[in-house]
């Protein structure tokens, strides 16, 4: 089992590497819409990511509303 | 017609496959303009069908197949009707929108959909009606229409219903949220899961596959293990029809694509 700070590194790493931002250039309180630049349909992407990374699934509405990385990790963690 | 290219798609014949390529900006939209030229596509498919075995259906889009029924064109067409007008201008594009995916659900050759990213409301629709879906790992398939007010209106509920069962319908339907390929392939959905930017040729693949059984057989066990579930459809467009004429639909309808919502597709 992954502890919070594993699955906040990963989830930080995929997105840096999958957004073109910097790696180490994001943090856990960022607001990942405007640190990655990315809009609805990125967002989609981006949950796809993170479910095929982590082999599990985050019902939409799980991440509705959700803009910081540490609270969606708290949202993958919860399913992990 | 052996190749065209329209405003929102193309299709080119090669060796007994036709591509059909949907590409129109943002993320394959369907609306009026497409409407259009699938009727022009379905229209060939008498002259195609002695050479052909396959068609596939992709898109050039990057986000995705197809986000669904152009629902901003659908609200600017109808905010300033009457009630009356409404109606009967949403019937009319579901009766010929039904009849286009009707002719692609019994094609006399067979037909893959190579999905990519988003694959929700009318563009699972569409999907739908071919008989092998492909998909890559990165594709999502939803049924976000309740938000709306609504139920999907080309065909999905019975097409759904008739592939995979009541169960999954009522999951997509009734939660709006929409499934990985991982598990649209667990429920049956998918048939093949390809690499990421690997559906098309994952396809293509199948195709020089379905390529080499006699033509006849073909079709002959297409037209036994695919029918089409024409008194659900039917039920669908009425049922359609009955919940569009309910104000919240329009509400909806506005508040949908006035939206700057990362999800805009859940209520």
């Amino acid at each position: 089992m992954r502890t919070m700070e594993q699955t906040t590194q990963e989830v930080l790493d995929l997105a840096a590497k999958h957004f073109q931002v910097a790696q180490g250039s994001l943090a856990p309180d960022d607001d990942f819409f405007k640190k990655l630049g990315i809009n609805s349909l990125q967002a989609l992407e981006l949950l796809s990511r993170l479910e095929n990374h982590f082999g599990i699934e985050l019902p939409d509405y799980e991440v509705q509303g959700v803009s910081d990385f540490r609270t969606l990790v708290s949202r993958i963690q919860s399913r992990l | 017609m052996k190749s065209f290219t329209g405003e929102t798609l193309r299709w080119n014949w090669n060796d007994g496959v036709v591509e059909l390529t949907l590409d129109r900006e943002p993320a394959n939209e369907i609306g009026t303009a497409m409407l259009a030229e699938l009727e022009k596509f379905v229209a060939g498919f008498d002259a195609l069908a002695p050479e052909t075995s396959v068609c596939i259906i992709s898109s050039a889009r990057k986000h995705g197949f197809s986000a669904g029924a152009d629902l901003r064109e659908t609200y600017e067409m109808i905010a300033f009707l009457s009630g009356a007008e409404r109606l009967a201008g949403v019937r009319q594009f579901l009766e010929r929108i039904h009849a286009v995916f009707n002719a692609i659900d019994a094609a006399p050759f067979v037909t893959i959909a190579a999905v990519h990213g988003i694959c929700f409301g009318g563009g699972l629709e569409l999907a739908l009606v071919c008989d092998i879906i492909v998909a890559d790992k990165m594709a999502r398939f939803a049924f976000p229409e309740l938000r709306l007010g609504l139920i999907p209106g080309f065909g999905g509920i019975p097409r759904l219903n008739r592939d995979l069962g009541n169960a999954f319908v009522r999951d997509l339907l009734f939660t709006g949220r929409s499934v990985n390929a991982t598990r649209a392939q667990a429920v049956g959905l998918v048939s093949q899961l390809a690499a990421e930017g690997e559906a098309l040729n994952v396809a293509r693949s199948n195709a020089g596959q379905i390529k080499k059984f006699d033509p006849y057989t073909r079709a002959a066990a297409k037209k036994f293990l695919k029918p089409i579930p024409h008194e659900e459809l039917r039920q669908e467009i009425n049922l359609f029809c009955e919940l569009f004429t309910r104000p919240a639909v329009m509400a909806a309808l506005k508040k949908f694509v006035e939206s700057t919502d990362a999800m805009p597709y859940l209520p």
